[in-house]
Parts: structure tokens; C-alpha cells; sequence
């Protein structure tokens, strides 16, 4: 069959997004290994930039992990509990709720942590803490953690489930824990890795509700960017794509395991 | 009525959460930006200062013009990857879809590598007619920046739709003689539509309330999540950002609201 020109043309457009794409992205790890960017392959590659920015920005890389697992364990304790309470009461209350805790999806970041700074501007120690930025983190991630999980609970059968244990005399919590959890581990599962992908890379946030002892990554690499030699801004992104990219092979590889489960 | 108490239980810690950290906050900005000298007027200072409403139609053609360009290149290319199988597939949709997980700095940071002064483009144009193309830092950086991070996710909106778009359905229209302008009109597009309305309006509203590409590419753009920023840090001009802020909220929100409405009614009308 010969191949038709808006065939053609969709393969060139699609190559040409890939690269749009990617090749900054592998200017950038070339960059932060390169001796002198400006200068080209012929000056050779190192690690020093690399290790520069482990000196300059150790804190931030350790910070961003620290508030990511953090905001991790809240928006479990939050999030999981929550939308199974959600998809039991289903119905227009729920709908509600549920609109409400997704708001910070669809309000920008800048505007949520201007409100936040005028409320709780004024405790300092709490202000100035990490909890702070945890809170921020867990604000825009939980819709995130709950959707994954009502997802799943709406697939299972879970009321026959939770009916089946409590016949055989088992009290509410246990067969929330015992039955209904280990059921939605998947939705779970799915969840965190978002809400640790989004958290290390928050920076809208992040950037209003930082103090100079609070510096997440991104809000290192904004600072980066703005002050620091192309060389030194390359590798530091190349940090965080080390960081990034395993979750991102981890949420690629969950969506494929349960739409394999999901087909079988 | 034991399991409501249970049900409660479930959900107070989020309750307690989003009262805490959500809506009395978001009450406090509503508060401020009724606080400032023009009191209740303070709410359309957005509209009624030259300024200020600007910034927001550049911002308005900024969101448009990227979520129209958007829509066009991944609805080529949700087309050109759906049912077909090639290697390399998956390491192709990875690479379209990771920068997903970048946060708009990188993304501004990315269009310096390639439009910025030492960037890739140029380079190019240095070696090849003499002067050193720069774009990074004008409006059409910003709209590569946009770009670059409304694409993805767009992308697999629409891919998922044209992957359920029977082939045959296609095949049966061109056997008929229809041309390619005829097939995207009546057959595809038509098909597409619930999830492009979806995506655009993602896309649209994320647009609107960009920040960190902005912070790292518009030193002398004013589009108005910077404006947020710089009348907070630097006018400390607190009820104006919150006015402004509450403004923009409005605008996102509401694009999602449409867009969302908008997907029910396709779906319950078949």
C-alpha cells in the first residue's frame, strides 16, 4: 500500500514535536557533563559541575525528598480514608465535597499560597517551618490521591466486600483496613507515585511560601537559572531528572500492570 | 446509623484539612481584596485599570493562541500514533509525555537552552547567515514554553479518544471517495471533539495561571500571575494580588467547569 501524504505529513509533524520535545532536554544533560558549553564537545566532559551543585544545593535536594515523603504520608492519612468515605455516601453531598477538596487543581498555585501566607502569615514558627510548604504540597496534590483511589473503589465491588466481612462479625475499621485497603492498593499505589512526581516538582506554590531556609529544589532552580552559569543550571536539572524519572517509569509501569489486570 | 458516625470518621481529616488550609484562607483573600482604598471596586481593579487589564488581555491571547496551536499539532499527532504499532512505541510516547512532570521553571529553562542566547537555534543561525537568533525572552519564547508543557498533556487526552475511533470507520469513508478534508470534517474530528474540548480547556485554564515559565522567560512580559507576584513581593500591594488572584481563579475554574459540563453532556448523549 503506498503511503498517503497526510500520512506523511503527520509523521514529520509528530517527529518534530519529539524533538521540539526532547532535544532540549538532551542539550541540557550535555550542558551540566560539558567543560565549557559555549565552547563544545572539544573541551571535554566532567563532573565538576555536578558536584558543584551538590555543594551549592545539597539542602534543597534533601528538602524536596524530606517534603515530598511528608506530604506523602498526610495526603494517605487524608486522602484515602476520604474518598472512601466519598464513594460510600455517593450522591450530591459527596459531589460536593468532592468539588471542594479538587479546587486547588483548577485555581492557580500563586493564588493558593497567597491566601495561605495572609491567613497563617502571621505565626512565624509555622510560617517559617517546613511544615508550611508540606501543607501547600498536600493542598495541590491531594485531589490527586483521592481521585486515583475513587477510581479504583468505583471499578471493585466493594460493598459486597465490606457486607461479606461485616456478616462474619468484623467492626467498620477492621474491614476498612483488612478488606477495603488491601483492594484498592493499586489506586493507591497509582497516587503516590503522582503525588511525589508533582511534589518534588511544585514550584508555583512553593515559590510563595519558601523562606531562605525552606528552599525546595525548583525553588533552587529558579535561583539557578537566574544567577548561575549555564554549566552549573544544566546540572542541577540534570539532578532532578535523576529524581524525576524513575517515578516516572513507576507510574508508566503501574498504568500498564492495571490495564493489563483490567483486560485479563 | 453506626456506619455514619463511621463515615464521618472517614472523612474528618479531610474536612478538618480543606476548612484549615482551603476555604478559610481562600475567605481571608476574598476579605483582603475587599480591603484595599477602593473597597468592593478593588474586586474589578483587574478591568478598570488600564494597567491591569493589559496584562490580562495578553495574557488571555497568550492562553488561546497556545491552546489552539495545542490542539492542532496533538490532534496530528494522536492521529498518526493511534493504531499504529511500531518499535520503539512506547519509548516514543514516554518521551512525549514526560515533561509532564516538569515544573515551569525547567520548561522556561528548556526554551533558553533553545532560543536563549547561548541556545540551540542560535547557534544555527549563527553559523549559517551570521546573527544569533534570540526568542527565548520575547512573547514567542513564552509561547514555546506554553507550548512545550500544554502539549503532553493534551496529547493523551486526545490519544486515548482516537485509540477508541474504530480504523474501518476511516477506511469505509475513503473507499466512498471522500478526500482528507472530508474524512477529518465528517469522521475524525467529530469523534475527537469531546476530548479536545476537554483537553483545550485544561490547557486553556493551566495557560492562564502559569507561573514558573513565566518567572523564568518573561523578565519584561507582564502576564498576570506575574502581575500577582510582583504587586505582593514588591508593591506589598496585598488586596490588589488578592483581587487580581481571585480574578484569575475565576477564569480557570470556570474553563473547567465548562469543559468538564460540556464532556457529561457528550457522554449521556451518547
Amino acid at each position: 500500500m503506498r503511503i498517503r501524504w497526510t500520512t506523511c505529513a503527520g509523521i514529520v509533524i509528530t517527529a518534530l514535536l519529539t524533538l521540539f520535545l526532547i532535544v532540549p532536554v538532551l542539550l541540557s544533560v550535555y550542558a551540566g557533563l560539558t567543560v565549557n558549553y559555549a565552547r563544545g564537545i572539544s573541551a571535554g566532559f566532567t563532573l565538576d559541575w555536578v558536584r558543584q551543585v551538590w555543594g551549592l544545593y545539597s539542602d534543597t535536594v534533601l528538602r524536596s525528598l524530606v517534603v515530598a515523603l511528608l506530604t506523602l504520608i498526610l495526603t494517605l492519612l487524608i486522602g484515602v480514608p476520604g474518598a472512601y468515605a466519598l464513594v460510600r455516601r455517593g450522591g450530591r453531598f459527596a459531589r460536593i465535597v468532592e468539588e471542594i477538596v479538587t479546587l486547588p487543581v483548577a485555581i492557580p498555585g500563586l493564588a493558593l499560597a497567597l491566601a495561605m501566607i495572609l491567613l497563617y502569615g502571621g505565626f512565624g514558627a509555622f510560617r517559617q517551618s517546613t511544615l508550611f510548604v508540606v501543607i501547600g504540597h498536600v493542598l495541590f496534590t491531594l485531589p490527586f490521591m483521592m481521585r486515583s483511589v475513587i477510581a479504583i473503589l468505583e471499578t471493585i465491588d466493594w460493598r459486597t466486600l465490606d457486607e461479606g466481612a461485616a456478616s462474619l462479625g468484623s467492626p467498620a475499621w477492621r474491614r476498612f483496613v483488612d478488606v477495603i485497603l488491601p483492594n484498592v492498593r493499586p489506586g493507591i499505589v497509582a497516587g503516590a507515585l503522582t503525588v511525589v512526581t508533582l511534589s518534588i516538582g511544585e514550584f508555583n506554590l512553593t515559590w510563595m511560601m519558601h523562606t531562605p531556609m525552606t528552599k525546595t529544589l525548583p525553588v533552587g532552580l529558579a535561583d539557578a537559572y537566574a544567577s548561575m552559569r549555564l554549566e552549573i543550571a544544566s546540572a542541577y536539572t540534570l539532578v532532578f531528572l535523576v529524581m524525576v524519572i524513575p517515578l516516572l517509569v513507576g507510574v508508566q509501569a503501574v498504568a500498564d500492570l492495571s490495564e493489563k489486570r483490567t483486560k485479563s | 446509623m453506626r456506619s455514619r458516625h463511621f463515615d464521618l470518621l472517614l472523612i474528618l481529616p479531610a474536612a478538618i484539612f480543606t476548612l484549615a488550609f482551603l476555604i478559610l484562607p481562600l475567605a481571608r483573600l476574598t476579605l483582603e481584596a475587599g480591603s484595599g482604598p477602593g473597597g468592593l471596586a478593588g474586586f474589578f481593579v483587574i478591568l478598570t485599570e488600564a494597567r491591569f487589564r493589559n496584562s490580562l488581555i495578553v495574557t488571555l491571547v497568550l492562553a488561546i493562541v497556545t491552546t489552539v496551536a495545542t490542539l492542532a499539532v496533538a490532534t496530528v499527532a494522536a492521529q498518526t500514533l493511534a493504531h499504529r504499532k511500531f518499535p520503539g512505541r512506547g519509548l516514543l510516547l514516554s518521551m512525549l509525555t514526560f515533561p509532564l512532570a516538569f515544573p515551569g521553571v525547567v520548561v522556561g529553562f528548556m526554551i533558553i537552552l533553545f532560543g536563549g542566547r547561548l541556545g540551540l537555534v542560535g547557534s544555527v543561525t549563527k553559523s549559517l547567515i551570521g546573527t544569533n537568533v534570540v526568542f527565548a525572552y520575547s512573547l514567542f519564547g513564552l509561547f514555546l514554553g506554553y507550548l512545550y508543557f500544554s502539549v503532553p498533556r493534551v496529547l493523551l487526552t486526545i490519544l486515548a479518544a482516537a485509540e477508541k475511533l474504530d480504523p474501518s470507520l476511516v477506511e469505509a469513508a475513503r473507499s466512498l471517495g471522500a478526500g482528507p478534508v472530508a474524512i477529518q470534517r465528517d469522521v475524525v474530528l467529530p469523534a475527537l471533539f469531546p476530548a479536545m474540548y476537554t483537553g483545550g480547556a485544561l490547557c486553556f485554564a493551566t495557560a492562564m495561571g502559569a507561573f514558573g515559565t513565566a518567572f523564568t522567560l518573561a523578565t519584561n512580559i507582564d502576564v498576570v500571575p506575574m502581575l500577582i507576584y510582583t504587586e505582593f513581593t514588591l508593591a506589598t500591594n496585598a488586596s490588589m494580588a488578592a483581587a487580581i488572584s481571585i480574578a484569575l481563579g475565576l477564569i480557570t475554574w470556570a474553563a473547567l467547569v465548562v469543559a468538564r459540563s460540556r464532556a457529561m453532556r457528550d457522554v449521556n448523549g451518547g
